[in-house]
């Protein structure tokens, strides 16, 4: 029997069903939010995911239906479709300027805002915090890194977030069961782009093959993290897009007979984030500023992955640390070192049809030293000028093996060849530390741009590794700024 | 009728929320692009430059205009009146007329019926380009020779001779960046045609001039043109001058199409096609005494002002007033060049020029203390303003205000400024890789338009027969609070609670010909305009209650619990009604021009502000010499914000401002490609403060000790720009941690925003210095 099939996006807004019938497929949830349910409070600040004016909350029902969990996440970059079988809440939600909510009245009277403009977005991190949203259970600024507010300094949104006392959301599981959707399935007639658009949501592996067989190059999308922002900012018209965020097999994580995490491609950043904090800590530390709690609660790392970014900057720790990555064509599956799947700028080891279905990341090796640096203008929320992973495992004072990869150093994350040759076989000192830094140069010429020269790029990597030797040391001295204050 | 003794609730001197408050966190605060759209609505979107300097040889719109959904597109030659959205000197176009001077200038205007419609349209317009010379940076403009105006010079006593005859002279400079406003709210306006009149809702901080502009490009009189404006989603300078291209793009299309007609620039547009802080280069050559006092000073300040004048001239004056900060400079000789590049025309930004003058000289006493061996803030101290022959400022204005000797002395002890300094140095000589650095440093900011004329402001106040009060007045509410501020004082006035007093929008139809609100002059010039309407209409209140309850005039008072007129106590609502009923007039104008001014600009002397505000900040940073990763740690602030109006409203100023300085002097940097595109324009390139960055221990107070000199609205002061100038302390801290490096012996060459990259270049560099 075939699926049944819907092209009506349907969802609850305050508890109650919504639909949305005949939508442009890439509409984004802010543009239905703002122009066709006339729900202002939630603003564009700058359609990219980046200042969290649009922040929303969206409520998927558990995978065991146990309940429902709530995540902020940025409207400006999550495209109409993805509604589909969600619940949704604005900050009209909330309460009226006659009846405010708790948090509203928080931050009322501790004077936290001022413009207003951020504001709704930064009431709803703040209420996605009170009920314990995804990502929330960490420290405010944490919480808050992905809301910017240009007119406070903050300081009144601390103490506003630090006054609302935590409840409970109300409970919509029964409605979100009630949507029991269909494989969505939706055409549309761009007049402007003059083409027919589409959107699939399959729900299973099976549906994904039926999807990609009738349509072979299609965008897959999967928490729109990095597509949205090809039709925000790009202004593509998206011909074929197939969502790969509902099925079901690509949702789960489990564990390894080896004790390695295999993390299905649609698995959220923050969904991984505490497993894999447990496996390598320093990673866990460097996820928490990738992105923002919005912006981890909607991308998936195996699809980022996929995509190739070369910004991206979980490929370098995840290289360094020996992972691989599964893809799948239909009924075929394929395996490789996640290293080798990165060709060249924009380019990766990928079929057109072919997904990305799970990154395996192994378990840590006992004796290596793991370490992981993100260096960026700004600490939280920003993209890297450079990233780096060691994975050394020295043993009686010899360096036995070593993987070393960096981020923002070449066209793809890549290793470092030449430097992991030096060190491999020679005493773990500062000495050999410093040939090895040296041969950096032979693995990287890296670039200028924005967000660092050519030069700056090549010293910091080349002090990254003199950083972790350091850091090995007995009676360590402190060299990580992020841990003072 | 409440106990006699309750005094009103939230008058001024208290700490009344934001009037908008509530309906800011329950998302009821209506933006411009928030309105319903009225039928019929157009999309207008500009379609930009590609080149930075370049005659237009062809262009031909032939498929922007056969695109779906297409009603206009209008070019240089659809305008009616002027083809002029300047502020000053008229050289910003509404479109280019056969030469563009930066990438992003505006060339046409497409209105389709979607604004999806409009930015596919614009984008298939043929345009030929001819490419002429450009300059990017200042170096480049320098080199060709193009200037916006002659080197301005301001000078007191013989600084050439000064430094002659000076015992120790050191010469430096540095380089300033200069910073996006990123208002949350980006540029927007809607226009809707009125029988042949325009009113426009327009995101600005000058209603007044989008007025006049607008007027001028459909050539209409004034009167025909209403602005309108309730709030702004952030401001910070970027919508000074800026917003008229966009009102004037609108009303362009409204009256030719008699559709009313909306434009909202994504951010990206927004960042690209608008002005932002100008970045300096300072360089310096100052003689000072071995204990640090200067006996001389020479200070070449260079900017990049962009394709335009826009408000150059003022901003670059505003840079050299700020060069004295709060030092006593026996000889000074301060020099501006204001240099004309093909990138965006730079503007208004919070401290208007004053930051990047305030900078240099305290770069230029970090250098001193350097050089001497001192401590900075010993430095600091011994060259601070004094009394008679130690209180004349480079352009002759007398200062008479001077607090900061109290503030800094104040804050000194309250951050433990001494002992820090010692338990720093002791951390750094056990810490090989990371870095402290901790700094104190003042500001006195000068508060006036510059511009003396600019200084009045008017007032419409209503009071209407049940006793509800509606304030009007020129100022536009941007966040700053100005709003709740003036109606704090006009409930002061009439002695009635503050929810009795209702704010609207600014219209340029209620209050005429107002100045911009800026300079963070808005509660100063507002708030008298609006107690002189209040006190015009309680004048006729009080003859009017004297004659009607048979007392004397001295005998009427208005109270919290009433107007009390001889013996009889009338509520505050019936007094109305009587009044009104005795056929008194209870509504009046109110106005205010700033007493004391004045400024001769050819000569650059005269008393050019009414008073200065003062702060102290004390910030400790720690660094990262591997990879000149900067963490600020603490930050104490103290404020005189006179006899604060609102103190929880201008805390919220002070932080903010101190935060939005960090953000300019760390994270946020401004990139052009040498073909004079912006790379940094959208919140993923450009990167403002985040929450983590503000440091975690933060102790801001307001100093209890304020009090306006100068007979300003209930003592106040103003407290909008000068706040931004605490972070100062931060930067300077980055420069004494890299100095450890070095032993704290040499001067860091380290340029602003300090981001990781330069800190680290400062440390290579420092450290090389150190091995000789």
């Amino acid at each position: 029997m075939a699926p049944p099939m819907t092209d009506v996006v349907r969802f609850l807004l305050d508890g109650e069903a919504r639909d949305l019938r005949g939508i442009d497929p890439t509409r984004t949830v802010l543009e239905v939010l703002r122009n066709d349910l006339r729900r202002t409070g939630t603003k564009e600040g700058c359609a990219e995911g980046d200042c969290g004016a649009c922040t929303v909350l969206v409520g998927d029902l558990a995978d065991d239906e146990s309940g429902v969990r709530w995540r902020a996440v940025n409207a400006c970059i999550q495209f109409a479709p993805m509604l589909r079988g969600k619940a949704v809440m604005t900050v009209e939600s909330l309460g009226t300027a006659d009846t405010l909510h708790p948090v509203q009245q928080a931050m009322v009277d501790h004077h936290g805002s001022q413009c207003g403009f951020c504001t709704p977005g930064i009431i709803m991190s703040l209420y996605g915090r009170a009920v314990g949203a995804s990502g929330t259970d960490a420290p405010v600024a944490e919480v808050l890194a992905g809301n910017l507010c240009r007119c406070t300094g903050y300081g009144p949104i601390i103490a506003a977030a630090e006054a609302t006392p935590s409840e409970t959301a109300p409970d919509v599981a029964e409605g979100l069961k009630a949507l029991a959707p269909g494989m969505l399935s939706l055409e549309y007639e761009d007049a402007l782009a003059g083409m027919t658009r589409r959107w699939i949501t399959p729900r299973n592996l099976d549906e994904l093959a039926q999807a990609t067989a009738a349509y072979p190059n299609p965008t897959f999308v999967c928490g729109a993290t990095d597509v949205g922002l090809w039709v925000t900012k790009q202004r593509r018209a998206l011909e074929t897009v197939i969502s790969l965020s509902e099925v079901a097999e690509l949702k789960t994580m489990t564990r390894e007979a080896d004790g390695g995490l295999r993390i299905g491609a649609a698995v959220t950043y923050a969904a991984a984030l505490n497993a894999l904090s447990q496996m390598y800590p320093d990673l866990g530390a460097m996820m928490r500023r990738l992105g923002s709690v919005q912006v981890r609660n909607a991308g998936a790392i195996g699809a980022n992955i996929a995509n190739g970014s070369p910004i991206g900057d979980m490929p370098p720790a995840l290289i360094a640390a020996g992972a691989s990555l599964v893809l799948r064509r239909g009924d075929t599956q394929r395996t490789m070192p996640l290293e080798d799947f990165f060709l060249a700028y924009g380019k990766q080891d990928r079929a057109a049809d072919e997904i990305v279905e799970a990154v395996i990341a192994p378990p840590p090796k006992p004796g290596v030293l793991f370490k992981v640096y993100k260096i960026s203008k700004r600490f939280d929320q920003d993209i890297s000028a450079l990233c780096a992973a060691f994975a050394l495992e020295i043993v009686g004072g010899t360096v036995r093996s070593a993987r070393i990869a960096f981020g923002g150093m070449a066209a793809t994350p890549k290793r470092a060849p030449a430097c992991e040759a030096v060190l491999i076989g020679k005493p773990w000192t500062a000495e050999t530390v410093e040939i090895a830094a040296a041969a950096l140069a032979r693995d990287f010429t890296p670039l200028s741009d924005m967000r660092a020269s050519a030069a700056y790029r090549m010293l910091a990597a080349q002090n990254l590794l003199r950083k972790a030797f350091i850091e090995s040391q007995a009676g360590a001295v402190e060299t990580r700024v992020l841990e003072h204050g | 009728m409440a106990d006699s003794s309750e005094p009103i609730l939230r008058g001024v001197h208290t700490d009344a929320p934001h009037d908008s408050a509530a309906r800011h966190v329950s998302g009821a605060a209506i933006y411009i692009d928030d309105l319903p759209e009225p039928p019929g609505l157009l999309h207008v979107h500009l379609a930009m430059s590609k080149k930075a300097h370049a005659r237009i040889v062809r262009m031909d719109l032939t498929a922007v205009r056969a695109s779906p959904g297409v009603v206009c597109v209008l070019t240089a030659a659809d305008i009616p009146g002027d083809n002029d959205v300047s502020p000053v000197i008229k050289e910003d176009k509404l479109f280019a007329d056969g030469v563009v001077t930066y990438v992003g200038q505006s060339l046409f205007a497409v209105a389709a019926e979607t604004a999806a419609q409009a930015r596919a349209a614009a984008a298939k317009a043929a345009v030929e380009y001819e490419i002429l010379p450009h300059a990017v940076t200042i170096a480049q403009a320098r080199a060709m020779g193009l200037t916006l105006e002659a080197t301005q010079v301001m000078r007191r006593g013989e600084a050439e001779a000064g430094l002659a005859h000076a015992p120790n002279r050191l010469r430096a400079g540095f380089a300033i960046g200069g910073q996006d406003h990123f208002y949350l709210e980006g540029q927007v306006a809607m226009a809707t045609p009125r029988e042949g009149d325009m009113h426009i809702w327009s995101s600005t901080q000058h209603p007044s001039e989008v007025q006049h502009l607008v007027a001028h490009v459909l050539h209409l009189p004034h009167s025909a043109v209403t602005i309108e404006v309730r709030r702004m989603g952030g401001g910070f300078g970027g919508k000074e001058t800026q917003p008229a291209l966009f009102a004037a793009a609108v009303a362009l299309v409204a009256a030719k199409t008699g559709r009313p007609a909306k434009c909202r620039p994504d951010r990206d547009e927004d960042m690209v096609m608008t002005g932002k802080r100008h970045d300096f280069e300072a360089e310096f050559d100052v003689g000072f005494e071995g204990d640090g006092t200067l006996t001389a000073v020479s200070m070449d300040l260079a900017s990049r002002c962009g394709c335009t004048v826009d408000l150059s001239f003022a901003i670059n004056d505003r840079a050299m007033f700020h060069v004295d900060n709060c030092y006593f400079l026996p000889t000074v000789k301060i020099t501006s060049d204001r240099f004309r590049t093909h990138t965006v025309s730079n503007t208004a930004f919070r401290g208007f020029g004053g930051p990047q003058g305030m900078i240099a000289i305290e770069r230029a006493l970090d250098e001193v203390a350097f050089a001497t061996g001192l401590d900075p803030l010993d430095v600091r101290i011994r060259n601070l303003y004094g009394g008679p022959g130690r209180d004349m400022t480079p352009y002759h204005q007398t200062v008479e205000d001077n607090v900061a000797p109290q503030l800094i002395d104040e804050l000194e002890a309250a951050c433990g400024y001494r002992a820090r300094r010692a338990e720093i140095d002791a951390f750094n000589a056990g810490s090989p890789y990371l870095k402290r650095g901790l700094a104190l440093t003042p500001v006195k900011f000068g508060i006036s338009f510059t511009t003396t004329h600019l200084n009045q402001a008017g007032a419409l106040l209503h009071l209407y027969a049940d006793g509800s009060i509606l304030i009007n007045h020129g100022g536009t509410e941007m966040g700053q609070g100005l709003m709740v501020k003036v109606a704090q004082i006009v409930a002061n006035a009439f002695q009635v609670d503050l929810a009795c007093v209702k704010v609207t929008s600014t219209v340029t139809d209620k209050v005429p010909n107002t100045s911009a609100t800026a300079a963070s002059s808005g509660a100063d010039l507002n708030g008298m305009a609006a107690l002189n309407a209040a006190e015009t209409i309680k004048a006729r209140l009080v003859a009017f209650a004297a004659k009607k309850w048979n007392c004397a005039e001295s005998d009427v008072a208005f109270t919290p619990q009433g107007v009390r007129a001889g013996k009889d106590l009338i509520a505050f609502g019936d007094f109305c009604r009587a009044a009104h009923i005795g056929r008194v007039s209870l509504s009046a104008t109110g106005y205010y021009a700033t007493p004391k001014i004045h400024y001769d600009r050819a000569t650059h002397t005269g008393r050019p502000f009414y008073y200065f505000a003062y702060g102290a900040a004390a910030t400790e940073v720690i660094v990262d010499t591997l990879t000149g990763e900067m963490k600020v740690l603490r930050a104490d602030i103290l404020h005189d914000a006179g006899q604060s109006l609102n103190p929880a409203i201008d805390l919220g100023q002070v932080e903010g401002g101190y935060i939005q300085g960090l953000g300019w002097l760390t994270t946020e940097e401004l990139v052009f490609s040498s073909d004079g595109r912006l790379q940094t324009h959208a919140p993923s390139t450009y990167k403002i403060p985040t929450c983590g960055d503000r440091p975690a221990v933060m102790n801001v107070e307001l100093w209890k000790g304020g009090r306006n000199v100068e007979e300003t609205v209930h003592r106040s002061k103003a407290v909008g720009e000068p706040p931004l100038m605490l972070a100062i302390s931060a930067f300077c801290a980055i420069g004494q941690a890299v100095a450890a490096v070095a032993d704290g012996k040499l001067a860091p060459r380290l340029d602003a925003p300090a981001t990781p990259e330069r800190i680290l270049m400062a440390v290579e560099d420092l450290k090389a210095r150190a091995r000789g």
